[in-house]
């Protein structure tokens, strides 16, 4: 069932899903200050002034060590999520699994605004702590997505093999299992890092002004004189962020090989 | 002695074991999600007086958000804004899942998926503020088409506050509706549609007739996890439409933080929570439907 249309569809779909970021580095060396047509010539006066801003600078570091705690925090609770749903049964499994993944089909504003209300009734000050509570919040439930089929993929057998030639449980998950997920961790861990980066509501919301990368570029967009050097910071961006997700694609990959599985597709 | 025999069988047996090792993400989960949310809807149940909150047990917060007309107006006009996305995204998703399912050949489906969802994980941020640029007065849309000679003077597509929400939101909300389709549409029996032609009907009809009925899980799906996140997505209703179109979330931000009415800001959360509930439920329903014809 070969149709013509239906291919010039698909690319011109694909035209229309790359166009911004197609659009961003063609921007980001132009050497005018406003964005549109037709190109004026390269330079690299954007990255420069990008390079040169202080603001942005306590932005990106402030944004690293959410996105590093974050990360972390969330993939080890990913862990203990996804081993104990994969390989036990036990009581209001279905409503903790449940409430576990809620964040990912509840409106973000939600998760961030109610966080806020509790957290402003008990008096606690917003700062980059707050911003890390919630983004655990919004990241556990994809890092437990991934890793539930990492765990998923493992043969019981195995683990039963080790049990019989006298290892313990923490250490048949030390020699036996954690080698084994340790891709999907990897993964996963890449994949909550990119999602905290990016992060915009809950680090708008519970953060106490510091800036943050995400809230930054939203409020800098809307200067018409600084929207060159944002591009240029989001053709780097962007740049960083197909580098992640190729090592977390390679390592999703070598996980599924390692325990004999067939590739099932994507992360979602 | 006994009383240990049983304490050691309780901690190895198989249901105690799970809880201890969910517990760390259980708790967690409980007590920055699910208290909060209790948090919130009880507040939405008492009055607000200068910021804080009284315990005067009372419904007018909801009688508010139902009746004064300004609410009601944005509560509208964001459900109406992610329907039309949610419409606009799944129609157009819809054919290309299509084609990676039936036209691509199997050893190249995975890259055309990874095509497909690479977009999605690169920044939000930028990408909406990209389209800002992109669609706004002399932008690039504009320089473009008056370059070629194509238009005559810039469209401003911009100024049409809810186009561009719309256009915005199913660039960004793509790969979600297109990975469920194409995934139900894997599923389709490749043996049911060879049937359908050979008992003499058109290919248009037999996808009229096989394809699309067996396809609507995953369009269902599709429906959902779009429609979920744009009701209460913040940042395009403020960067693309200029806060000129707002929508719940960014009443939910005034009444909150500008206004410091925590009550009536509970009571607009707890309204969306249940429009989603109520939306999921709608679709769920009609989707067992679909899987009750199948079997």
């Amino acid at each position: 069932m070969k149709s013509p249309s239906l291919r010039i569809y698909a690319i011109a779909y694909l035209v229309f899903l790359y166009a911004p970021i197609i659009l961003l580095p063609l921007f980001a060396f132009n050497d005018s200050k406003v964005v549109q047509f037709p190109l004026k010539g390269v330079t690299l006066e954007w990255f420069r002034q990008m390079a040169g801003d202080a603001q942005l600078g306590i932005a990106v570091k402030n944004s690293l060590i959410i996105a590093l705690s974050s990360s972390i925090l969330s993939t080890t609770l990913g862990i203990f999520a996804a081993r104990a749903s994969t390989r036990f049964r036990f009581p209001a499994k279905g409503a903790l699994m449940g409430l576990i993944m809620l964040p990912m089909v509840l409106p973000e504003i939600i998760v961030a605004m109610s966080l806020l209300i509790v957290l402003l009734a008990i008096g606690v000050k917003l700062s980059l702590f707050t911003i890390i509570l919630g983004h655990v919040l919004v990241c556990t439930p994809f890092a437990t997505a991934i890793l539930t089929s990492a765990f998923q993929s493992l043969d019981k057998s195995l683990e039963e093999a080790a049990y019989d030639l006298g290892e313990t449980p923490l250490s048949t998950f030390r020699l036996i299992i954690l080698p084994l997920v340790l891709p999907g961790i990897i993964s996963a861990f890449l994949i909550c890092f990119t999602i905290s980066i990016d992060e915009f509501i809950v680090s708008n919301f519970l953060g106490s002004g510091e800036a943050i990368l995400s809230v930054y570029i939203f409020g800098q967009f809307r200067f018409p004189a600084k929207v060159p050097s944002m591009l240029a910071l989001g053709t780097i961006l962007v740049l960083i962020s197909i580098c992640l997700l190729t090592i977390a694609e390679y390592f999703r990959r070598r996980g599924i090989a390692k325990t004999g599985g067939k590739d099932t597709g994507g992360f979602l | 002695m006994q009383n240990n025999g049983l304490l050691a069988r309780i901690r190895r047996s198989e249901g105690a074991s799970g809880l201890a090792i969910i517990s760390p993400t259980a708790f967690y989960a409980i007590l920055l999600l699910a208290a909060p949310l209790v948090t919130v809807m009880l507040f939405s149940v008492l009055t607000s007086e200068n910021g804080h909150i009284v315990w005067d047990f009372s419904l007018s917060n909801y009688e508010t958000v139902f009746t004064h007309p300004v609410y009601r107006a944005i509560m509208l006009r964001s459900l109406m804004v992610s329907m039309l996305v949610t419409l606009a995204t799944v129609l157009l998703a819809y054919p290309l899942a299509y084609y990676i399912s039936f036209n691509v050949p199997a050893h190249r489906k995975s890259m055309w998926l990874f095509l497909v969802t690479l977009p999605f994980w690169t920044s939000y941020i930028i990408r909406v503020s990209l389209w800002r640029v992109i669609l706004g007065y002399n932008g690039v849309i504009d320089s473009a088409l008056m370059d070629l000679g194509l238009v005559g003077e810039p469209l401003n597509i911009l100024s049409n506050g809810v186009m561009s929400i719309v256009i915005t939101l199913a660039h960004a909300y793509a790969p979600f509706a297109i990975l469920p389709i194409f995934v139900s549409l894997e599923k389709v029996d490749r043996a049911l549609l060879e049937a359908g032609q050979d008992l003499g009907e058109t290919r248009l009809r037999t996808f009229w007739r096989v394809t699309l009925p067996l396809s609507m899980p995953g369009v269902i799906a599709a429906v959902l996890i779009v429609f979920i996140p744009t009701v209460g997505d913040y940042v395009t209703p403020e960067l693309i439409g200029g806060g000129k179109v707002p929508m719940i979330a960014n009443m939910i931000e005034s009444q909150l933080l500008k206004q410091r009415d925590q009550a009536l800001g509970s009571a607009l959360s707890v309204t969306v929570m249940a429009i989603v509930a109520v939306v999921s439920i709608i679709f769920l329903t009609l989707n067992r439907r679909f899987l009750g014809g199948q079997k």
